[in-house]
């Protein structure tokens, strides 16, 4: 019993080793104005890759995302996209190249989340030759699991969103108290101002009268 | 070799093991930045491989030794909680206690490359966070767990993961519903103080001409 579960361990180190296991990129970036981002990604012919992006912070919220294989064809090209998701399935091996383009925006900075899936997930023991389906137990685990996948998968675009939302909350905050002492200084200004003009017209200057009569 | 020593090498050899990632271009000084947003008590690992550009060949050389990595990782309070030069391949890891948005920075530290190659380095990098971290065939072996109790397991490991997100998701919620009420309030101040304001400048606006029209006796 040992001896067996020690070897199929075994031989799942082994396949996961030398396979080269699909496996999922997520990561959050900031892209500066005027500025591109490009990433690569070594995929196998046949494998089915989805590239999922959105916008965190940043200006208009929008970005523009270019996705080309590797003789170089377009595969995917947005501008000026706040959220998008592309699947495909890679028709040559090589290098895929994706690119994030802020370099329609003069001053703001923008903070972009993408997240590149190559491939399905490994499964937990990669049993080609099995001889049994699997059981019910652990057919409902494996329901479980997708299910629980697609939860954490709906809580990061929740997270991502409400970040999007607390950013410009916390940007509205910022220009209201910035703009209401402003504005408190603007009126004091032009209040005073108002008074010292209307008193310069009625100065003791004998030069205007005299224009005036002729 | 025997069985055991057989799984801790390849283990080891899966857990370095970078031959296919994400991969990008970084320019000498420069420094590229990511961000993980992510509850406290998170693990989080990140590897990492740089490569050279080689001018002469005109293509990346699989390895070269003198290459170094600064590595970064500052917490949502912007304390350096992980700095550390790792070689041209590394590994870092580190577990959040606070939770928010934690910065990992990384920027090449050789100045040799300048000199040679034209100042190009690709680096490969797979960061992984929470639940993503485990291992499991390496649990399985360390807790000798059978089929079930390994999927068991993970389905555990994956609903403590949603809870401390879910956690995480009421803080900040909390954090933003004070970021609005402080708005709020200083709109509904902003515009009292804004009338009270006019209403004062007015006055004396008013009384200040006439007495000034008093003295000039034009009134």
């Amino acid at each position: 019993m040992y001896g067996a579960n020690m070897g199929v361990l075994l031989q799942v180190l082994w396949a996961q080793l030398l396979m080269g296991w699909a496996r999922g990129s997520e990561l959050t970036f900031e892209l500066p104005d005027n500025a591109k981002q490009c990433f690569y990604e070594e995929i196998t012919i046949g494998t089915k890759c989805t590239l999922e992006f959105q916008v965190v912070t940043g200006g208009h919220y929008d970005v523009d995302c270019r996705l080309e294989d590797p003789e170089g064809n377009v595969l995917y090209k947005e501008m000026k996209k706040q959220y998008d998701s592309f699947t495909f399935t890679a028709a040559r091996n090589g290098s895929y190249k994706f690119c994030f383009s802020n370099e329609f925006s003069t001053f703001t900075h923008k903070t972009v989340y993408f997240d590149f899936q190559v491939g399905e997930d490994p499964p937990l023991f990669p049993n080609e030759n099995r001889v049994t389906a699997l059981t019910q137990m652990e057919s409902a685990c494996v329901s479980i699991h997708e299910g629980l996948k697609s939860v954490i998968d709906y809580q990061t675009h929740f997270r991502l969103g409400e970040a999007q939302g607390r950013s410009r909350a916390e940007d509205l905050n910022t220009r209201v108290a910035f703009w209401s002492i402003g504005e408190a200084v603007i009126l004091l200004i032009v209040s005073i101002g108002q008074v010292v003009l209307l008193r310069s017209f009625f100065s003791d200057r004998k030069t205007t009268t005299t224009r005036v009569g002729s | 070799m025997s069985l055991f020593s057989q799984i801790a090498f390849i283990a080891l050899l899966c857990s370095l093991s970078l031959t296919r990632a994400l991969y990008f271009h970084i320019g000498e000084t420069e420094k590229k930045c990511f961000i993980e947003e992510i509850p406290d008590e998170t693990m989080v690992i990140g590897k990492y491989r740089t490569q050279l550009w080689d001018k002469q060949t005109a293509a990346f050389l699989p390895s070269t030794p003198g290459l170094g990595m600064h590595v970064e990782v500052k917490d949502p309070d912007t304390k350096v909680v992980l700095s550390r030069q790792y070689g041209a391949e590394g590994r870092f890891t580190f577990t959040s206690h606070t939770p928010g948005e934690h910065q990992i920075c990384l920027h090449s530290n050789s100045s040799k490359m300048a000199l040679f190659t034209g100042g190009k380095l690709r680096v490969h990098l797979d960061i992984q966070v929470g639940e993503h971290t485990n291992n499991y065939p390496e649990i399985a072996a360390k807790d000798k767990l059978t089929e079930l109790q390994l999927r068991v397991r993970q389905l555990l490991d994956q609903v403590e993961q949603i809870q401390k997100e879910q956690n995480y998701q009421r803080y900040r919620e909390e954090r933003f519903r004070m970021t609005s009420e402080s708005t709020n309030q200083r709109v509904l101040w902003w515009s009292i103080t804004q009338t009270v304001i006019l209403l004062i400048t007015g006055i004396w606006q008013m009384r200040h001409l006439k007495s000034f029209f008093e003295a000039k006796k034009l009134v």
